[in-house]
């Protein structure tokens, strides 16, 4: 869903071809997961047949002549729609809570796992902290998003540890049909 | 390297209740380290016994390899003036003087001259974005303003250790990088060894290590590999 939206919002900043349009997603939202030439130029055909861009003119120079496309106003109503609708507040428990349930159905401990799994997070926002004095302010923007994440996990597990004793009367409560 | 400030064995009880167990702590120079524990594990209990602010009732504290918890009161407050900076999580700054008084006092009470003495503290000041409040009494400025000038306090001699009690407690995320960002070159800059307590894990991601206390014990790190 994103890379057809960006390219609409490159293309509303202004017209351009394919290969400047991989340009730009890598270098502003790639971050390790650069786009295939082959995805851009097929999403350039979609969005072309549906009415959201339009080939303007081809640009001659070395190499193969590149097509240049811009942005219908279909296109600019198609993003602004996009950008301005929420997506559902959907997080769901993960595996780590699975993890932990399952560990205390079994008769183990979760303290054990919420702390190694604490450990690699906290590694991790290290990391992240640290690599944003090299960053320009995009790949910054980018880390605080993993590490405002990790922040909300490393919470979770500080409650989880907390309650530990509570959810494991409570499982086994369950377990022998208790309610 | 040698470490500039550590604790050995550290104990302390209050009345029946053991406040620290046994805890050895060391801090390098130059390095920041987040002490890191749920409300009353004893995280301000530790950071006053090695302030020197509270006798252990076991263990030693040593600067540069020194023992000084059994210095007098008067060679351990001069320490204190020389070679620490404190942010206290209650606050303490002076309610009588102005943000800008309060900060240059460390170096007005080390002979450093009125002028130099200003000067250093705005800069500090501005590096913390409170220089437009320098002038106001400290009962006059916002919460969050009165921790910045205590950062700036603790930091503008240039100490050998800073020891901050939730430096950042009372500050949003953007402003509280004002304060780690502030650490982080007085540790690179000048060597500062920075004890920070928190119990917040963003801003224990800014050291390079974490000690982690319980109930007043220090935890086994979990291995990360
Ligand atoms: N002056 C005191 N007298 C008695 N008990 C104290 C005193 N100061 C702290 N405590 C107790 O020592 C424990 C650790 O406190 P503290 O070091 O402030 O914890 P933290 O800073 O980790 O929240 C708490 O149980 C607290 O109630
Ligand atoms: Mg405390």
């Amino acid at each position: 869903m994103t890379v057809p939206m960006a390219i609409l919002a490159f293309l509303e900043d202004r017209p351009a071809h394919g290969f400047a349009l991989k340009q730009r997603y890598d270098g502003l939202l790639g971050h390790e997961r650069e786009l295939k030439s082959g995805q851009v130029y097929s999403t350039l055909a979609r969005l072309e047949r549906d009415g959201l861009t339009r080939g303007v003119e081809i640009e001659r120079g070395e190499g193969p002549d590149r097509r240049v496309y811009a942005i219908t106003d279909s296109g600019v109503a198609e993003l602004e729609h996009w950008l301005r609708t929420p997506h559902a507040a959907n997080a769901r428990p993960t595996e780590l809570f699975t993890k932990v349930v399952l560990a205390l159905v079994s008769g183990r401990e979760a303290g054990p796992l919420l702390e190694e799994q604490r450990a690699v997070y906290l590694k991790r926002m290290r990391q992240l902290t640290a690599a944003r004095h090299d960053g320009d302010v995009v790949d910054r923007l980018a880390g605080d998003y993993e590490i405002a994440h990790l922040e909300a996990d490393l919470r979770w597990i500080e409650l989880a540890a907390a309650r530990m004793s509570d959810v494991a009367s409570r499982i086994h409560g369950r377990a022998e049909g208790m309610p | 390297m040698s470490a500039v400030l550590s604790g050995h064995g550290l104990g302390l009880a209050f009345g029946p209740t053991t406040v620290l167990h046994d805890v050895d702590i060391a801090l390098d120079p130059g390095e920041i380290v987040a002490v890191l524990g749920a409300s009353g594990s004893g995280k301000s209990t530790l950071l006053h016994v090695l302030a020197g602010l509270l006798r252990p009732d076991a263990g030693s504290v040593e600067l540069d390899g020194r023992r000084i918890d059994h210095l007098a009161d008067r060679e351990r407050s001069e320490l204190r003036l020389r070679r620490f900076g404190f942010v206290f999580q209650l606050g303490d700054l002076v309610p009588e003087l102005t943000v800008v008084e309060n900060v240059e006092l460390p170096l007005r009470l080390t002979g450093v001259a009125r002028r130099l003495a200003r000067s250093q503290a705005m800069e500090i000041l501005a590096d913390l974005a409170v220089a437009d409040v320098a002038a106001r009494r400290v009962n006059e400025v916002s919460g969050g303003q009165a921790q910045r000038a205590a950062v700036a306090r603790a930091l503008v001699h240039r100490p050998a250790v800073v020891l901050a009690d939730e430096p950042t407690g009372s500050l949003d995320t953007v402003t509280g990088e004002l304060v780690l960002e502030a650490f982080v070159r007085a540790a690179r800059a000048v060597g500062t060894a920075v004890l920070l307590v928190t119990h917040e894990a963003r801003v224990a991601s800014w050291a390079s290590r974490e000690v982690q206390l319980r109930d007043g014990c220090v935890v086994a790190p979990a291995t990360t590999s």
